[in-house]
């Protein structure tokens, strides 16, 4: 993976210098919070209900042991002993003092980590589909892409205070394990005909309250041009979007008013422009990046075949472990969805394990999951049993990955000051509900994901099922979505009509599901049978 | 947001610290030549006054107009109506890559933390409705000891630092 040089290292001791210095600013009322907000906002620092909560960047979720022990040791020294795994492949602490906000970013840059751009008006982390390097599928690591353009959209002065948030994903699969079309700025990595490498482009996608998929804008831009055509998108955008109102200053907004071919249009036009000022990186510093991305040594002449005698394992084996493109190894997801437990939550113990499972079996390395799951994405199957061993003991071994139990929620409105209902425990419900994992593995994949407020942190427009928590006369109320998917063939959820409370949405889930049992083909997925039959062949069942 | 002050920008001599005197507005300015003291118009009515020098870029503004009229502008002056309003960022760097050479002054809701980022985009004058704190100026123009990209200043890329 890669490693800091010492000018990341000093950009990075400088931002943490340059947030200090804000931070002592604020506390010496120098600044209003007002004008203090934006400015921690843009290291990741975010006020929630109770208390700070601090998000750190990890970029397109690839971590080392070492930096994993990092953040058990920051989730036991600063907060309450453990993090939480996010959408965007990042970790946050929710419950942070403002006052020790600085020592936690120096502590993050001892070992190459940073919370820079990871809220607020500015290009977030990039994320990545998270098998990158290891899925049989890619025709290239999309990794050294998404670092390079880490590096280049680092502190972009132009773009300093953008209208809104501004998402990339870069993947270099057929199958999209990172919601790519879901992203203000999507990357495809492509080969044309003659062989050279570029990218296919989908701007203007997002969730939020108002969803849109984005669109192909080009169909092949060349990897040296790539950074140009990235800054005429931003800068179209950062010239025209509105600045009125909050909720349509996202880039999608800008899209749709425009329409995709005027957005195009002047997207190109730029493009063109931006070309002349030779601001691209050269092929040199990509091939240096790229480098450090090389596969590992993987060991040849290894077995194949997985000793399946325990049948707990079996199971697990089947549910959590994927592909590899190197003969005897294997991808081993850790579910981070218990059945009680909070999605994403790990304490700080449960780390170290990870840690140190990751140094002795799988090169070091480890991935976060767009899904708020972890990835080891290079063990060997013979070692798959001792891992499996280790999980489980760690309170890590669920085998429930894609499953109706693997569910996406926002904090909701346990933590979060904009939610109008809670999103954990109407997940803990369902969860608890379809607990037989019997049931679960009959029922097949099947995505539920939750959102406790319009925003969609929850992503509940790419569920297969969506749950939006909305606030009715003063109570919590639950809608139903059915449809949605954030892979290769996005689509956006609709919802089933009026909504319920929290009993009934786990009854309604449940209702769905079963009219899903009854009616599919062999081989169908939810999604295959919601795709075939549509909204009316689920909502008789769903309403009575 | 480290930039070296006494690198200059694009068009401009030593940068400098000092207030200017003269105006009741707070200015801080990096060029070395006299100020224009003309007022700045609109942008419509600098382009139809055929002999103004100094314009003013209200933030829906367009700068790419001034392309016809760019060798009569002396100041332009881009308007921060609030501090997140970031269009005026594109707005001096399109200037800087029209190739205009004269002064770019940044007023409004101008803060302190705004100002390594507007000189790397190619401000080279400040006017802020509230007085920066010049220590504070000082260290946020030499806190960050390298840029990651171009940008209208004439910085030096890391990855060019890294290739030679």
């Amino acid at each position: 993976m890669y490693k800091y040089d010492q000018y990341d290292q000093a950009m990075v001791d400088a931002r943490v210098e340059d947030f200090r210095d804000q931070t002592r600013r604020r506390l010496e009322g120098k600044m209003t919070d007002d004008q203090f907000k934006p400015l921690r906002l843009k290291n990741g620092l975010y006020l929630q209900l109770h208390a700070y909560m601090l998000r750190v960047a990890i970029p397109y979720g690839t971590l080392n042991s070492r930096q994993l022990r990092k953040l058990a040791h920051i989730a036991r020294t600063y907060d309450r002993g453990y993090g939480h795994f996010t959408t965007r492949q990042n970790l946050q602490y929710h419950w942070i003092k403002l006052e020790q906000a600085p020592d936690i970013l120096a502590e993050l840059a001892e070992v190459e980590m940073h919370c820079i751009q990871t809220s607020g008006e500015s290009i977030r982390n990039i994320s990545a589909d998270h098998y990158a390097g290891a899925a049989a599928d890619e025709i290239m690591d999309p990794r050294p892409w998404a670092e390079t353009l880490r590096q280049m959209t680092t502190f972009m002065p132009e773009f300093s205070y953008l209208p809104r948030k501004f998402k990339i994903a870069v993947i270099a699969a057929k199958e999209d394990r990172a919601a790519m079309r879901w992203h203000d700025f999507g990357l495809r990595i492509v080969k044309n005909d003659a062989g050279e490498i570029g990218f296919e482009v989908y701007p203007g996608g997002g969730m939020g309250r108002t969803p849109f998929i984005a669109y192909k804008s080009s169909d092949f831009v060349p990897q040296h041009q790539i950074f140009s055509y990235l800054q005429a998108v931003l800068r179209v955008w950062n010239r025209n979007a509105r600045r009125d109102n909050i909720h349509k200053q996202r880039m999608k907004i800008l899209v749709h008013e425009l329409g995709e071919e005027e957005f195009t249009r002047q997207v190109e036009e730029e493009f063109q422009h931006i070309l002349t000022l030779g601001t691209d990186f050269p092929q040199a510093e990509y091939e240096r990046i790229a480098a450090y991305f090389t596969p590992p040594p993987f060991e040849t002449g290894l077995p194949d075949e997985i000793d399946r005698s325990d049948p707990d394992f079996a199971v697990w084996v089947d549910q959590q472990v994927a592909p590899h493109k190197a003969p005897g190894y294997a991808i081993a997801n850790i579910s981070l969805k218990p059945i009680q437990g909070i999605g994403g939550d790990m304490t700080a113990e449960q780390m170290e394990v990870v840690a140190d499972l990751a140094e002795r079996y799988s090169f070091d390395e480890l991935r976060v999951a767009h899904t708020q799951n972890l990835v080891l994405p290079h063990v060997r199957k013979a070692d798959l049993y001792a891992i499996w061993q280790v999980l489980r003991e760690a309170g890590l071994a669920d085998a429930n990955l894609d499953l109706v139990t693997d569910i996406i929620a926002c904090p909701g409105l346990d933590y979060c000051t904009l939610a109008n209902a809670r999103s954990i425990p109407v997940a803990q419900k369902i969860a608890e509900r379809f607990a037989d994992l019997d049931r679960q593995r009959d029922l097949g994949e099947l995505k539920i994901k939750i959102s406790g407020c319009i925003n969609a942190c929850g992503h509940h427009h790419a569920g297969h099922i969506g749950i939006l928590g909305v606030d009715r006369k003063g109570t919590e109320n639950y809608q139903l979505l059915l449809g949605g998917s954030g892979d290769e063939e996005t689509s956006q959820a609709k919802i089933t009509g009026p909504g319920f409370d929290e009993a009934g949405i786990v009854d309604a889930v449940e209702r769905a599901v079963e009219r899903y049992r009854e009616i599919r083909e062999p081989g169908e997925r939810f999604l295959d049978t919601y795709r075939r039959v549509g909204m009316d062949g689920f909502k008789e069942a769903i309403y009575g | 947001m480290a930039d070296d002050p006494s690198a200059g920008g694009p068009g401009g001599g030593p940068g400098t610290l000092e207030p200017t005197p003269g105006g009741e507005r707070d200015l801080l300015r990096f060029r070395d030549d006299p100020a224009p003291d003309e007022p700045a118009v609109t942008l419509d009515t600098f382009l139809d006054q055929s002999n103004a020098v100094s314009v003013l870029i209200e933030s829906g503004d367009d700068v790419r107009r001034l392309a016809p009229v760019l060798d009569r502008v002396r100041l332009v002056e881009i308007d921060f109506p609030k501090f997140r309003d970031g269009r005026g960022f594109s707005s001096a760097r399109i200037l800087r890559e029209m190739g205009y050479k004269g002064e770019i002054k940044a007023i409004g809701d101008v803060l302190v933390d705004l100002i390594y980022f507007m000189r790397r985009c190619g401000f080279d004058s400040f006017a802020p409705n509230v007085p920066l704190d010049r220590t504070d100026v000082e260290s946020v123009l030499n806190r960050y000891p390298h840029v990651y990209q171009h940008a209208a200043a004439d910085d030096v890329p890391i990855w060019q630092l890294r290739h030679g």
